[in-house]
């Protein structure tokens, strides 16, 4: 029987992760499809003020492309945009949140692998992040479920080394381990951070994937940063790459006003239960 | 032979079959000329410095722009490269002063505030003179965050930051535009005088 080849022109979805400058004025962008993964393909002349193409492949944008095989890069020969994400993209703190989401998508997947639940993942995050008060619930979910969709979930409710369940008090996370360390195996360990019974318990309900519970957690400042540093830490060894966009939210943060990006701070009580789970009481704004 | 072709595949835009070309286009080239064209790259790199104030590039600091008396003091249009001030010099709507970034904020590419000439455009606003910074950064995702950016830092000091007016190219079609270019174009609709 004749094998049917591939149409040469097709159609797709996509969210632009990046872009960069290709010749004189073209792009070569990087998207993540739900049908493609991640892909790099060019928009010849796109740079030119009459080109059809420029202000529907910018970064965070969610389109519909239409692309020619090639024999190099496929060529992107209509684009059409779906969401712009504009509340993102008029806030410094949701622009340099969704440019981290991004890279950690770019660093995560490979070329050409079909990744829906990764594609369904961002688009729900820009999504969350369009409307969100603050970054940081949003973005330690999407850490924490990009974590588990590409294989690589942390372990957190038992010690990554010997396998006890961990007890309410401050354990590690480790890196190379792969999730927690009990306090044992974590004074053996020597790539491993503190981690309190609070964030452990924050990692864990955002680890649970449900997204109305964990918009309904409320960080106080000390936490936040608490679990800003311990996923700094562990994102890296996950990646296998240091992150280039961590600096830019620094900066970012490092200019905002005083007071956290809502003006408001409303913290959460968090009450250890006899089985260790996970009450999650937001306290009143 | 083939090191020059490698050298001239290195420059933007200047694939492998245009990198051949252009180097036989060279050995064929009268010999006074292809030297001349040798000795201009050296010197180019030799004489070209940042201008003290502005960061464009100059043979002399300060640069021509900045040594104009002309000009409005009181006016620092941002950019990111130099090109972009050769644009809109020749645009002749705009006669302050400029300054040069060389390059944008990207965070993807781990370029960020220190990579650009920020400190240097910092410096330029303490003494009271600029009343207003004209974010003239590219109408990117990038750019826009590099006008936010300085917009944080610059706000404080009391000067008035804009940003250059977006909207519909000339020859463009609303049919194709982004809703983002559409958006910012109704924003900024102006009065129809006749």
């Amino acid at each position: 029987m004749a094998s049917v080849s591939a149409p040469q022109v097709y159609r797709t979805e996509a969210i632009i992760l990046r872009h960069q400058r290709y010749g004189e004025a073209g792009r070569l962008v990087t998207i993540f499809s739900p049908n493609h993964g991640k892909l790099r393909v060019l928009a010849r002349g796109a740079l030119r003020p009459t080109s059809h193409l420029a202000g529907h492949l910018e970064p965070l944008t969610k389109v519909v492309l239409l692309l020619a095989r090639a024999r190099g890069f496929d060529l992107v020969t209509q684009a059409e945009t779906l969401e712009s994400h504009g509340a993102i993209r008029s806030t410094l703190w949701r622009m340099s949140s969704a440019f981290y989401a991004a890279e950690l998508v770019d660093r995560m997947s490979q070329d050409n692998i079909e990744s829906f639940p990764i594609y369904r993942l961002l688009q729900r995050f820009l999504a969350w992040l369009e409307e969100a008060k603050e970054p940081d619930v949003p973005v330690r979910f999407f850490e924490l479920q990009l974590l588990g969709v590409s294989g690589y979930r942390p372990e957190l409710r038992s010690c990554a080394e010997c396998g006890a369940p961990l007890e309410p008090v401050l354990n590690g996370l480790s890196g190379p381990a792969g999730g927690c360390l009990c306090p044992a195996c974590a004074l053996k360990s020597r790539d491993v951070r503190p981690i309190s019974v609070n964030a452990l318990k924050v990692l864990r309900v955002l680890q649970l994937g449900d997204r109305d519970l964990a918009g309904r957690l409320r960080l106080d400042a000390p936490l936040a940063r608490e679990l800003d540093q311990l996923m700094r830490y562990y994102m890296p060894h996950a990646v296998d790459h240091d992150l280039r966009t961590t600096g830019f939210v620094d900066a970012v943060r490092a200019t905002r006003p005083t007071g956290n990006h809502a003006g408001t701070t409303a913290p959460v009580t968090l009450d250890a239960q006899p089985d260790g789970q996970l009450p999650v009481e937001a306290a009143a704004p | 032979m083939s090191r020059l072709i490698d050298q001239l595949n290195k420059l933007p835009g200047v694939g492998p079959k245009s990198a051949q070309r252009l180097a036989y286009h060279l050995l064929r080239m009268p010999e006074d000329h292809a030297r001349a064209l040798a000795d201009a790259i050296v010197e180019m790199k030799e004489r070209s410095i940042l201008c003290e104030r502005c960061q464009n590039i100059t043979e002399a600091s300060p640069c021509t722009i900045c040594q104009e008396a002309a000009r409005d003091a009181h006016t620092i249009c941002v950019v990111e490269e130099p090109l972009d001030l050769v644009a809109l010099e020749r645009g002749r709507g705009y006669r302050g002063q400029y300054h040069v970034l060389h390059g944008v904020i990207s965070p993807m590419d781990g370029i960020g505030p220190e990579q650009l000439k920020v400190r240097e455009l910092l410096n330029r606003l303490r003494d009271g003179t600029v009343t207003e910074v004209i974010m003239a950064t590219n109408p990117t995702l990038e750019g826009e965050a590099t006008a936010m950016y300085l917009q944080r830092l610059i706000g404080p000091l009391g000067i008035r930051v804009t940003r250059l007016a977006r909207g519909l190219p000339a020859g463009g079609d609303l049919e194709y535009a982004d809703d983002i270019t559409l958006a910012r174009a109704m924003e900024g609709r102006q009065e129809v005088t006749s």
